[in-house]
């Protein structure tokens, strides 16, 4: 994996996109903790040329870098800029979470040059009835549960990891802290902000995997997204929590794929 | 000599008095989640604030200089929704009672009002109720007022706040009609009525805690700066040296009265019974009003990143107390509040004073569940023992303040 500087105009943004694997490429935008490379990325780096930007203020970008980016629709163009800096015209963008809400924010704005979307636990809409946890002021003890069908099991524990250095731990902590900030600046204090307006507009062909137990955004949105996007396809993944990707690798990865490759 | 002289503020959270023994255990947290439908009494509350004032205007008839209060929301360890409330009350008191007294309003949070000229505005009444007798409180706000109960993203609270203290400044001395076109905050007429009486306008005080680019803000403006001080010398050493090393970097005097610190204060005839009657009041301003979760009072984004990592390696190591599983002892010990005989008292906060190079006291003297006959002796014997002795503390050294309003007069212990 190599990261890439691609310096913006929008925001003056100097964006950082690690690239890795081989084959035809796909974005893949991650969730509200940061960056972090993981199995399933190495999954799909087997088959695809992955290009991973970190948002801005996370991961291997200025960490003030957050504060020239006043507002969610600067955030989609700064996304737009990057797609065409990279010159990928007619791309698939994967998102996780945080990253999922972003996806389609992108993709309802860059209407045909996205081919295919997938989403995976997105947050970006809102029911009173089965309201997103709010995640950003949870404690690192009470995060686990929350993001995890079984937090104790090898595939949780592996993604919840700490370096074993008070220095490296006090790094990891704070760009953990610092990007939940950061990403926090567009979904605070509800995620909801008008996605559901905008969803029709997107018509890329698009795949919503859900965990089945998870408790940080209910399973029950995933009928939301489907309803709303114009070719839409539900997998509900058994086992898993917030991030199915990592409880099922197993399941989620050649899902995955396959929808990619048709 | 012909300096000025320290001067004492009496400060007020005006918290629930009364909340079940078990509410640190039933809630996840008292601020934000714990239900006022299942806790709180209207009628109760009343009567809490009612006594707050009274206890504010004992100590202004005592000789205590200023009167303090504050802003917070949705919670039981203070809930006075806008200090400007109680503040106008005060005012008028003190001026029907002939008490020049410093409002030291700290205070209102420009952050999570919108627009911020309201504060600008209160603030100018303040002045002009009391003929000048306010300081203008510009706290940033903590976060589980402005971002959980007021929805502002914790990311951009610094920047709201920076912005609204420009913003009022501007609206407070500029003579024309001015458009404000800002980041945060788009006006496009600024005609502030009233003006404030102090001119240019009334001083500002900054509470922090930690933050060095408060401090530098400090500094860079020659505004003053309070620290809260909950946790003792250790803490409160690390802030005001940090404080005063940005001081010196910035080509600042090491003025005493750049400074003050907030403190819990009771006094007892012993320091036996001191312990004996605040204890358990401690007890329940730590366990209960102070039982949140840590991102409810700092949510991601709220401190700026190099703060951030700086807190984490502290913490790791040396990691915070667990307030459960101290006593009210244990409290006193650590200096978390400064509680004993009135020799105890002046000797400790003095040594406070003198260690952290600050200038001016905010005393908390009702703390927790504190009930009002209580509290009112605790301010009687404060003003009567412990008060003159801390308003000499730094007349050896000359120092001058040019921080405390013009309509406030020096005061003596009555």
């Amino acid at each position: 994996m190599t990261v890439r500087t691609v310096p913006l105009r929008h925001c003056d943004f100097e964006a950082k996109v690690r690239v890795a694997g081989d084959g035809p490429p796909l974005v893949y935008l991650h969730p509200a903790a940061g960056p972090g490379w993981d199995p399933f990325l190495d999954a799909l780096a087997g088959h695809h040329t992955v290009y991973a930007p970190d948002h801005p203020g996370t991961g291997e970008t200025a960490r003030d870098a957050i504060h020239k980016v006043p507002a969610l629709w600067d955030l989609v163009l700064i996304y737009d800029e990057l797609l065409d800096a990279l010159g990928l015209d007619s791309v698939p963008l994967v998102g996780a979470s945080f990253g999922g809400m972003v996806a389609c924010e992108v993709a309802a704005h860059r209407r045909t040059a996205i081919s295919r979307l997938v989403l995976l636990d997105p947050i970006g809409l809102w029911r009173d009835d089965a309201p997103v946890a709010q995640y950003m002021t949870m404690t690192p003890d009470e995060l686990p549960a929350v993001l995890f069908h079984d937090p104790a099991g090898p595939a949780a524990q592996a993604a919840l990891a700490m370096p074993e250095s008070t220095d490296e731990l006090a790094v990891a902590m704070a760009d953990a802290v610092w990007a939940m900030g950061a990403t926090g600046k567009f979904v605070w204090p509800i995620p909801d902000k008008g996605l559901a307006r905008r969803l029709h507009r997107v018509t890329a062909p698009a795949l919503v995997v859900w965990g089945e137990h998870d408790r940080l955004v209910s399973p029950v949105y995933a009928a939301e997204f489907a309803d709303r996007l114009a070719d839409a396809r539900v997998e509900i993944v058994p086992g898993a929590g917030h991030v199915p990707q990592v409880e099922r690798l197993d399941v989620v990865a050649p899902l995955v794929l396959e929808f990619l490759a048709t | 000599m012909g300096g000025d002289r320290v001067k004492v503020t009496s400060f007020h959270f005006m918290p629930y008095r009364d909340l079940p023994d078990d509410v640190e255990t039933r809630y996840r947290s008292v601020w934000v989640d714990a239900p006022w439908s299942e806790l709180g009494d209207a009628r109760k509350a009343g009567d809490f604030f009612n006594q707050s004032i009274d206890e504010l205007m004992l100590a202004a008839e005592l000789g205590f200089d200023g009167l303090g209060t504050n802003e917070h929301h949705q919670n039981p360890y203070g809930f006075m929704c806008n200090p400007n409330l109680f503040g106008s009350i005060l005012a008028r008191l003190t001026r029907e009672r002939g008490l020049d007294v410093a409002l030291v309003q700290l205070g209102a949070t420009l952050a999570s009002t919108s627009p911020p000229t309201r504060i600008a505005e209160e603030y100018a009444v303040l002045d002009c109720l009391s003929d000048g007798r306010l300081i203008a409180g510009v706290p940033v706000g903590i976060g589980a007022d402005a971002g959980m109960s007021y929805g502002v993203p914790p990311i951009v609270q610094r920047a709201r706040w920076r912005e609204g203290i420009e913003l009022m400044l501007r609206a407070w001395t500029d003579p024309e009609v001015f458009a404000w076109n800002g980041e945060h905050y788009q006006l496009r007429s600024v005609n502030l009525w009233p003006r404030p009486v102090q001119t240019p306008h009334p001083p500002l005080l900054v509470p922090g805690a930690h933050s060095a680019s408060t401090w530098d803000m400090c500094h860079e403006r020659d505004w003053p700066y309070a620290f809260l001080s909950y946790f003792g010398a250790g803490a409160a050493e690390s802030a005001m040296d940090g404080f005063w090393a940005r001081a010196d970097a910035h080509g600042r005097d090491r003025n005493p009265y750049r400074a003050s610190f907030l403190q819990l204060v009771a006094v007892a005839d012993t320091d036996e019974q001191a312990e004996a009657l605040y204890g358990p009041h401690l007890e329940y301003f730590y366990k209960k009003l102070l039982h949140f979760p840590p991102p409810y009072f700092t949510p991601p984004g709220y401190v700026e990143y190099p703060s951030q990592l700086g807190a984490f390696k502290a913490m790791l190591a040396s990691p915070p107390p667990d307030l459960k599983a101290l006593s009210a002892r244990d409290m006193i010990e650590r200096g978390f509040a400064v509680v004993g005989s009135p020799a105890t008292v002046r000797e400790q906060l003095e040594a406070i004073a003198r260690r952290l190079g600050v200038g001016h006291l905010l005393a908390i003297m009702q703390f927790g569940s504190m009930p009002h006959d209580l509290a009112e002796r605790n301010i009687r014997l404060m003003a009567s023992d412990v008060l003159p002795h801390l308003q000499t503390i730094w007349d050896a050294e000359g120092w001058e303040s040019q921080w405390w309003p013009t309509g406030a007069s020096a005061r003596a212990a009555a």
